[in-house]
């Protein structure tokens, strides 16, 4: 393989890591799926990736909270080196657990005194169901040049985007808001359930950090990125594609 | 409870440090998130206005939080070791006395089995039991000699061995013969590996009808009509943890379905949890990747009064959503889809609920090596072990009654999935790298069981002492008999051991080398330098005495009440909203259906995502071609006790209709078996299950679809406190496993498409006994239960090239309801009408349900090709319509309903099913 070089992060109880490796090569990289104990043996395993992608899962069962201990995991292992993840200017993808973990690190939303949180879904029980995502115009390097929705599945029960009011004003006047929950018909789903799967704020299901390379989102787009994998194709229906947010990914790797 | 105003909760963590620690670093950075969580470390007994009860986990019972503080405290550079308990407060808060309170604990709060509650504060460290001392215990010898068969009996009570005298006769001869008594190790294992859980006696056993006619054993049956069958592309069936099938040029498939019924009953969510680790670890051991999880759920109905209850019997509703959460949550943990099942409620299931957990793996072809050689290490990886599910083969093979929940507390274990989901990659990565010569999991009778069955030729030698323990003071007998999850054993040269501990670094999944492989035909295991069992494999697996059963010819119950259709309208609103029949999509929401990214056809889908699957499409991880497998099921838990062998074909057409209305080829299907049945010592429920195993052959071999596996879990039956012994229906749950030769030619039973032809393959019969149009007018009318349909395998093979052909745009099968609520299902799913009408007796057109039976939709020019496909068998009923309403004429019956209403009766709340 010749793509372009790629990390998929797994700590134990990840288990979308074949899954978004799968769509990452088949959006033009050659992915190396890296469990912590790997990282922690070695660190430098990180040094020869152009994009990281911590994928979604359960990683040490939720206890504590999703993503909490794979966050501190992180933090010892990569210490001050957690910044180097975006030094480098590589994309950064965290997927659901991913997401989860990265807000727990502070990567995002990657601004220093605007904490936010995946809570518990407004349902308070977990859902696996397909959703409609709309690109929101920013600075995020994923999602920008997007044709139009991404449908994709979710499956999650800690989701809700929630921050302060002041907090989501923010990331919205940034550009940091990078999807958000929607209606089939590409209109936001304005809080309306099931369009909004877990009542996020704002209906937001992905934020980028100030720079644009790190996207967290709970949706799962690797799992859809072949067109039978759609549930109303039969029906007409196979609006929504991902594979271009794993392409746009891959392009600015390859190029930054 | 009239008193109680509100009820409040909050999660307990008890954390006794052995050292200095800063306690609000504790909180802020592991314990709690800020934007979320209030804490505090000051708790009082009593509260303002209320009352206060507290639970905490026993010792020993998984515990994943704690586990994840004292790893927390580690990462945050706490360097103290650490005690971690964990529990929960309840604030309830109204006018409660004590005796409230306890009644609310009993029925609410706290789960005895895994937990114990205090009102006021709980002391989380002395849960008593588990510590006898620091040092393990010893291997005691247990006296057979001089026994006479009612003591042997006394012995088998006593110790809950499950063992017949003339098995215990058999024990005893055998240890005089070797002039000592046999070790309670050895007596223990004998009383698993010999378990009807694990030995299947009564699939094995000679039987006869009273006459004294004699009956092929059932085991026999099922094996000499996969041998008739023949099929090339059968590459395992019945010798292995899981049967397995060709795929592709790269893969083949497992797959395996089992029960967790006894432990279900007592805790819910944990014998759900586990059962479900359990079936996956079959398919792991055969190599292959989990790919794929189905659940069938039988429970008791969910309105059943609380006073009507069995003693010690947990009310269904609390059984149905602490299974419903237990499948969810180790699924989903583990990262394989559910993809498919079915949840019958029946009064019958009210003490003894059913819980079948199947799966479905992927595994290269050729991949599975079991052939351990001798000198090979004797490896065991994944969790540790604990007192926790001692005894479960034997418990699964006993009545309950109402002391089951207390006494067998220890056979019930709660699952960790993400210690599977490490040990299952531990494995596929040593497959590939070609680390191991045999593997198997550790099931029903533990360590017994899985190192038994790998030595049943070589023998091997043990040392108990190096098996890892979750805490001290077991005692031998139970170190080997523990049924603690998420274990696997290998055999593995010993020149390979170096690079699997180093697979197992990566996955942080603990390895321990007990043993080895001898060559010797003994089974030795030793414990604290002595030998704690030495048994002849020989004797140890065909020892145990051939059972002799007598069965009677079963009698159907006398019919009662008559069936009168006054409003078919109304009756199929009431067949949609039945709580059998209805939508379970807000279960199916729970599940994750779609990780791993190769769910073709989901269980619910259409033009609002909530219209009924027949069966699920999964592309295997790793395959190479355009094909996907197809999993469907057939259950009917109304026919069984009117007439078996119908029920049993029924069943089974019903599994292989569902597989090929999603595409599946009928010459590609294999069947798996699962008998949930009472106790077949009465004669009259071996004669059902004798008629059920008949049905189930033929309609097998007339299908040409081959059982690859199966597994039938008996006893199924509770002594109540009235004195009487509460069977359940007989229940026969199918798997259909087909190969569908294209993904992009699968079909949906949603309506696609205004102007389409609907037509009708199979014929409909006067089979209305059984059915759930009985259930809704309240009587048992008579009749006869859906028979055999002799041409629905020619049928299905038409059909099939139809669909390949693409020819099809919709099929959905005829079953419960009959045509009425397959056309309604249609409708819903595609949110449009259908327009139908047809001859014959309207009741027995509407709802009649009768095998081999499908609706399928078809473009209008093409309609002419696929009648002539179908050699004629396909009748015109009608078109699919814009204006959405569903209309069916038969005669001078007329249905016509909004499909509006009918989404709302089928997917709206039902009384009693939280949502």
């Amino acid at each position: 393989m010749s793509g372009v070089p790629a990390v998929v992060l797994a700590a134990p109880g990840t288990n979308r890591d074949g899954d978004v490796a799968g769509a990452l090569d088949l959006a033009g990289a050659s992915t190396r799926i890296v469990t912590l104990a790997e990282l922690r043996d070695d660190p430098k395993l990180l040094d020869a990736a152009r994009l990281v992608v911590v994928a979604g899962g359960f990683s040490f069962a939720d206890a504590l909270g999703s993503g909490k201990l794979f966050a501190l995991e992180l933090a010892e292992i990569l210490g001050e080196g957690v910044a180097s993840l975006l030094a480098a200017g590589r994309p950064v993808l965290g997927i659901c657990n991913g997401f989860q973990t990265l807000v727990r690190l502070g990567v995002l939303p990657g601004t220093s005194d605007a904490p936010a949180v995946l809570a518990p879904n407004a349902q308070g029980r977990f859902e696996c169901r397909w959703v409609t995502l709309a690109p929101a115009p920013g600075r995020c390097v994923w999602t920008t040049g997007l044709a139009g929705t991404v449908t994709c599945p979710v499956a999650h029960g800690e989701g809700r985007f929630h921050a302060d009011a002041g907090v989501v004003a923010a990331l919205e006047a940034d550009g940091q808001v990078a999807l958000r929950y929607a209606h089939d018909d590409g209109r936001v789903a304005d809080g309306a359930y099931p369009a909004n799967p877990n009542g996020s704020a704002a209906d937001i299901a992905g934020i980028c950090d100030p720079t644009g390379l790190v996207l967290g989102l709970m949706p799962h787009p690797e799992n859809h990125v072949h067109t039978w994998q759609h549930p109303r194709w039969r029906r007409g229906d196979a609006r929504g594609n991902a594979l271009d947010l794993f392409r746009n990914g891959v392009r600015h790797a390859a190029t930054s | 409870m009239p008193g109680v105003t509100r009820i409040e909760r909050a999660a307990l963590v008890f954390v006794r440090a052995h050292g200095p620690i800063d306690r609000d670093r504790l909180v802020g950075s592991v314990l709690t998130d800020p934007l979320l969580h209030d804490a505090t470390w000051e708790r009082s007994a009593v509260v303002e206005g209320g009352r206060v009860v507290e639970t905490v986990l026993h010792a020993g019972v998984t515990d994943p939080v704690a586990q994840a503080v004292t790893r927390g405290a580690r990462l945050i550079g706490m360097e103290s070791a650490f005690d971690v308990a964990t529990g929960t407060r309840f604030e309830v808060y109204g006018t409660v006395d004590d005796d409230d309170l306890d009644r609310l604990i009993a029925r609410l709060l706290a789960n005895p089995v895994v937990e114990h509650a205090a009102i006021g504060c709980i002391e989380p460290y002395d849960t008593g039991g588990d510590a006898d001392g620091d040092a393990d215990g010893d291997v005691t010898p247990v006296p057979l000699a001089g026994l006479a068969p009612a003591d042997l009996a006394a012995l088998s009570v006593s110790r809950g061995l499950a063992l017949d005298p003339a098995e215990l006769l058999v024990v005893q001869a055998h240890f005089a013969s070797l002039g000592r008594p046999p070790t309670d190790v050895e007596l223990e294992m004998l009383a698993q590996t010999w378990s009807e859980h694990c030995a299947h006696k009564t699939f094995r056993a000679r039987l006869s009808w009273a006459d004294g006619t004699p009956i092929t054993p059932l085991l026999e049956q099922l094996r000499n009509a996969t041998d008739t069958i023949a099929a090339p592309w059968v590459v395992s069936a019945f010798v292995d943890n899981a049967g397995i099938v060709a795929f592709d040029d790269a893969v083949e498939l497992a797959i395996k379905a089992e029960t967790h019924n006894h432990p279900s009953a007592v805790e819910p969510f944990g014998g759900a949890n586990t059962g479900v680790g359990g079936v996956l670890r079959d398919v792991l051991g055969v190599s292959a990747r989990p790919i794929a999880v189905t659940d069938v759920l039988c429970f008791g109905p969910p309105d059943t009064d609380p006073a009507t209850l069995p003693a010690g019997v947990l009310h269904p509703r609390r059984i149905r959503d602490g299974v419903i959460a237990g499948v969810a949550d180790y699924g989903n943990k583990l990262g394989v889809p559910t993809v498919a099942g079915a949840i019958a409620y029946e009064h019958g299931y009210t003490a003894n609920p059913l819980v079948f957990c199947g799966c479905v793996g992927v595994l290269p072809v050729g991949g599975h090596r079991c052939e351990p050689q001798a000198g090979d290490r004797v490896i065991v990886i994944g969790g540790r072990t604990g007192r926790d599910g001692i005894r479960g083969a034997t418990f699964s093979s006993m009545t309950m009654d109402a002391t089951t929940g207390e006494v067998a507390g220890a056979s019930v274990q709660i699952g960790d999935p993400i210690v599977e989901k490490g040990t299952l990659d531990v494995v596929l990565a040593a497959r590939d790298a070609g680390l191991y010569h045999a593997i198997t999991d550790c099931g029903a009778g533990g360590l017994s069981s899985a190192v038994g069955e790998m030595a049943a030729v070589l023998g091997a030698d043990v040392q108990l002492d190096l098996v890892p323990r979750k805490y001290p003071g077991l005692a031998p007998w139970e170190t080997w008999l523990s049924e603690a999850q998420e274990r696997m054993v290998l055999a593995v040269a010993p020149d390979q051991t170096t690079a699997l501990r180093a697979v197992c670094a990566r996955y942080e999944v603990e390895l321990s080398d007990i043993g080895a492989f001898t060559g010797d035909g003994r089974l030795v295991v030793r414990a604290g330098g002595r030998v704690a069992a030495e048994l002849d494999v020989t004797f140890l697996h065909d020892g145990r005495p051939t059972r002799e059963l007598v069965a009677a010819h079963p009698v159907a119950p006398v019919p009662h009440g008559e069936r009168t259709v006054t409003d078919a309208g109304a009756t199929l609103l009431a067949l949609l909203g039945h709580v059998n029949l209805r939508s379970n999509q807000d279960v199916v929401t729970g599940y994750d259906h779609e990780v791993l990214g190769g769910t073709v056809v989901r269980p619910y889908g259409g033009a609002a995502d909530d219209g009924p699957a027949d069966a699920a499409v999964i592309v295997p991880v790793g395959a190479v071609s355009d094909r996907a497998a197809a999993i469907g099921i057939g259950v009917n838990t109304r026919y069984g006790a009117l007439d078996a062998e119908r029920m049993a074909w029924s069943v089974v057409d019903e599994a292989i209709r569902n597989v090929v209305a999603v595409g599946a080829d009928p010459d590609r299907i294999a069947l798996l078996d699962n008998f949930s049945w009472g106790d077949p010592r009465r004669p009259e429920t071996l004669g059902q299950l004798v008629a059920a195993v008949e049905g189930c052959c033929a309609a097998a071999i007339a299908h040409r679809a081959p059982y690859v596996s199966g597994k039938d879990s008996l006893n199924n039956e509770y002594m109540g406190n009235d004195g009487q012994r509460h069977a359940i229906p007989p229940t026969l749950v199918i798997h259909a496993l087909g190969v569908v030769p294209d993904r992009l030619r699968t079909c949906t039973s949603d309506a696609k498409t205004p102007g389409d032809i609907v037509l009708l393959v199979g014929r409909t019969l006067d089979e209305l006994r059984g059915s759930h149009l009985d259930v809704v007018l309240g009587v048992d009318a008579g009749g006869a239960v859906p028979g055999p349909d002799r041409q629905a395998p020619a049928r299905y093979r038409r059909l099939h090239a139809a669909i390949a052909a693409g020819l099809v745009r919709a099929a959905h099968d005829l079953a419960e309801g009959g045509l009425a609520v397959a056309a309604a299902e249609m409708a819903i799913g595609g949110r449009l009408g259908l327009a139908l009408a047809a001859d014959g007796d309207p009741v027995v057109t509407l709802f009649s349900e009768s095998n081999g039976r499908l609706l399928v939709e078809v473009a209008p020019e093409q309609a002419e090709e696929f009648v002539e496909l179908m050699d004629g068998d396909a009748l015109r009923l009608g078109t699919v319509t814009d204006d959405p309403t569903l209309r069916i004429i038969v005669r001078d019956v007329t249905i016509d309903v909004p499909v509006a209403t009918l989404v709302q009766r089928w997917a709206g709340h039902v009384p009693g099913l939280q949502p």
